[in-house]
C-alpha cells in the first residue's frame, strides 16, 4: 500500500515536472527563434541602419548594399491581394454553407477542406504553373491591356489565396456554427429578413472570431514560400501592379540559402530576412489579439 | 371562428425527417388570454410554438400540414410575408439572448429595422418600453454599454422590451423563467399578467405551481398530440381526460 502510495507520488511530481518543462519549452521557443536570427544578422546591422536595411531598395550585395524593400513590398502585394481574394470568398462561403444550405453541404466541406489543406504546397506551385500563370498572360493581363508572361504578384497571390482557403473558412463554419441559433431566431422575430440578421446580428457577433481568423491566414500567407516563389517571377523590383513580377522574403530565402551561405553578409541578410518575417508575424499576431479583445464585448 | 379566438391551429402536423413531432394539433387561442402550454419534455410543446411564427423554417428536413390562422390569415401559406407574420409576435425564449450590441440598440433593433430612425422617437420608444418591463431605473444610466453585461434576469426583461417595441398582438414565451432566480420569475409573471389586457400571450411551461397561478387557458400535450385543452379553472379542477389526471397528480414528473 505504501509503496503504491510512494509509486503514485512519485509519478505524480515527475509528471507535473515534466508538464512544466514542455510549457516552459513551447513559451519560450519564440524568444529562442528570435534570439537566434537577431545574433545571426547582427554582422548586418553592424554596418547598416536599420532605416536603411528596410527603407532602401538598392540591393547589391557584390558592394555591400542589402536593401530589403523590394522585397518587403513584394510580400505586403502578394500577401495583402491574397486577403483581398480570400476573405470576401471565405466569408460569403462560410455564411451560405452555415445559413442557407442543406446539411448535405456541411457535410461534404469538411472532407473537401481536409483535402485542400493536406496538399503539400509544391502542389499548388505546379497548379499554379500550369493553369494560373498561363491564365493571367493569355486572359487576365490582356484584359487590362497590360503585357505579362503570367509570373506574377497576381499569380502568387491567387495561389495563395487558393491554399489559405481552406485554413480561413474551416475556422469560420465553426464560428458561425456555434452561434446560437436562439440570436437567429431573435432577430427574426423581430421582423428581420434574414440577410438582416446575418448583416447586423451574426456578422457582429462573428467579429473575434472573423478577424481571427483572418489574421491566422495572413500570418499564414505572409510567410508562405514554395508554392509562391514558383509563379511570383522572383525579380529585385518594386511591383508597380499586379501583372509585375515581384520578389516576396521568403522566396529570397529560399532562392539564395543554399549558394549564398560562403558570403557571411550574405547569409547575415538571409537571416534578417528571417527576422522580418518573425517580427512581422508576432506583431501582427499582437495586433489580432488586440482586435478581437476589442470586439469581443458582446 | 370563435369571436375571441385569436390563434387558431387547424389539423397541424409536423415532421422532421420521419418523426412524427405534432400529430393534428387542433387548438383555439383566445385573445388578450394568458394561455400555458403544459406537457412533458420532448412532447412537442417548443415545436408549436415555433410554427406559430414560423422559426420552423429555419429547421432542416422539415414537413409542415395544416393551418395555423391568425386574425383569419394563415401563417403556413406560403405567400404569407413571414417578417410581417413574425412582427405580430414577441419571442421570449427559455435563456435570454440579448442581440450583440448596447441595450438601447437591443430595444431599437426592431423598430430600425422597420424604418424608423428618428433619434428623438427611438429614444422615447426605448425609454418607454424600458420603463413597461421595470427596467429603466437599472438602466438608464449605461443605456450604451453591451447588452450581455446585465443580469440573466435583466436580459430576459430586455428581451421582453425588444419584443414589445416592434408592437406585437402575440407573445409567444417559451419557458421565459426556467433560467431565473425567483424574484426575477416572479417579476416576469406579474408583468405577463399585467400585458395580457393588451396582448394575447402564449406561454410554455414546466411548472405546474405556475400555470396554476397565471393561466386563463390551459393547453396540454403529450408525445405531440393535444390531450386536453380549455379554461384553466375547469382544466385543473375538472380535467377530463385519464392522462391530464395522471399529469397532474405529478405521474410524469
Ligand atoms: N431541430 C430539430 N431536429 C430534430 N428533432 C427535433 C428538433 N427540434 C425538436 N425535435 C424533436 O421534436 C420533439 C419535440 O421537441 P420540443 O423541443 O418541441 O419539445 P418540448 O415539449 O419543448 O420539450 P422541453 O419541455 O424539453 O423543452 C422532440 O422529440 C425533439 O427531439
Ligand atoms: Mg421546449
Amino acid at each position: 500500500m505504501i509503496v503504491l502510495f510512494y509509486n503514485r507520488k512519485t509519478k505524480n511530481r515527475i509528471s507535473t515536472a515534466w508538464m512544466y518543462i514542455a510549457i516552459s519549452f513551447v513559451v519560450l521557443l519564440p524568444f529562442i527563434l528570435g534570439l537566434g536570427l537577431y545574433f545571426k544578422s547582427s554582422l548586418l546591422f553592424s554596418e547598416n541602419s536599420l532605416g536603411d536595411l528596410l527603407f532602401s531598395k538598392v540591393w547589391k550585395p557584390s558592394i555591400g548594399k542589402f536593401g530589403f524593400l523590394t522585397f518587403i513590398m513584394g510580400s505586403v502585394w502578394v500577401t495583402f491581394i491574397a486577403m483581398l481574394i480570400s476573405a470576401p470568398i471565405c466569408i460569403f462561403a462560410a455564411l451560405s454553407i452555415t445559413q442557407y444550405s442543406k446539411k448535405f453541404y456541411l457535410k461534404i466541406i469538411h472532407p473537401v477542406i481536409d483535402i485542400l489543406a493536406g496538399l503539400p504546397s509544391v502542389v499548388y506551385g505546379v497548379w499554379g504553373i500550369i493553369v494560373v500563370v498561363p491564365f493571367i498572360s493569355t486572359v487576365i493581363a490582356p484584359l487590362f491591356g497590360a503585357q505579362t508572361m503570367g509570373y506574377s504578384i497576381l499569380a502568387g497571390a491567387i495561389v495563395l489565396s487558393v491554399m489559405i482557403i481552406p485554413f480561413i473558412l474551416n475556422i469560420l463554419i465553426e464560428i458561425f456554427r456555434t452561434i446560437p441559433i436562439e440570436l437567429t431566431e431573435a432577430s427574426l422575430s423581430l421582423g428581420a429578413t434574414k440577410w438582416e440578421t446575418i448583416k447586423y446580428v451574426l456578422l457582429k457577433k462573428a467579429l473575434p472570431g472573423i478577424i481571427a481568423s483572418l489574421g491566422f491566414g495572413l500570418a499564414r500567407a505572409f510567410g508562405e514560400t514554395m508554392a509562391v516563389l514558383m509563379v511570383v517571377g522572383n525579380m529585385v523590383q518594386i511591383p508597380k501592379n499586379v501583372f509585375d513580377a515581384g520578389y516576396p522574403l521568403p522566396a529570397l530565402i529560399a532562392n539564395n540559402y543554399g549558394e549564398m551561405l560562403s558570403i557571411p553578409k550574405y547569409e547575415s541578410a538571409l537571416m534578417f530576412a528571417a527576422l522580418i518575417l518573425f517580427v512581422v508575424v508576432m506583431v501582427f499576431n499582437a495586433l489580432m489579439r488586440m482586435l478581437i479583445v476589442r470586439y469581443d464585448k458582446y | 371562428m370563435n369571436e375571441n379566438t385569436k390563434i387558431k391551429v387547424e389539423h397541424l402536423d409536423l415532421y422532421i425527417g420521419k418523426q412524427h413531432i405534432l400529430k393534428d394539433i387542433n387548438i383555439e387561442i383566445p385573445e388578450n388570454k394568458l394561455t400555458i402550454i403544459l406537457g412533458p419534455s420532448g412532447c412537442g410543446k417548443t415545436t408549436l410554438l415555433k410554427c406559430m411564427n414560423r422559426l420552423t423554417d429555419l429547421y432542416h428536413d422539415v414537413k409542415i400540414n395544416g393551418s395555423i390562422f391568425i386574425d383569419n390569415e394563415d401563417v403556413l401559406h406560403t405567400k404569407t410575408d413571414v417578417t410581417e407574420i413574425r412582427k405580430k409576435m414577441g419571442l421570449l425564449s427559455q435563456r435570454p439572448f440579448p442581440l450583440p450590441m448596447n441595450i438601447y440598440n437591443n430595444v431599437a433593433y426592431g423598430l430600425k429595422i422597420s424604418g424608423r430612425r428618428n433619434k428623438k422617437a427611438l429614444d422615447a420608444r426605448v425609454e418607454n418600453y424600458l420603463k413597461q418591463v421595470n427596467l429603466w431605473d437599472e438602466v438608464f444610466d449605461r443605456l450604451h454599454e453591451p447588452a450581455s453585461k446585465l443580469s440573466i434576469g435583466q436580459q430576459q426583461r430586455l428581451c421582453l422590451a425588444r419584443g414589445l417595441a416592434v408592437d406585437p398582438e402575440i407573445i409567444l414565451a417559451d419557458e421565459p423563467t426556467s433560467a431565473l432566480d425567483p424574484i426575477s420569475s416572479e417579476t416576469i409573471e406579474r408583468k405577463f399578467e399585467e400585458l395580457k389586457q393588451q396582448y394575447t400571450i402564449v406561454m410554455v411551461t414546466h411548472i405546474l405551481r405556475q400555470a396554476r397561478r397565471i393561466a386563463d387557458y390551459v393547453i396540454f400535450m403529450y408525445m405531440g398530440e393535444v390531450i386536453e385543452q380549455g379554461p384553466a379553472k375547469e382544466f385543473f379542477e375538472n380535467p377530463k381526460m385519464e392522462r391530464t389526471k395522471a399529469y397532474l397528480q405529478g405521474a410524469f414528473n
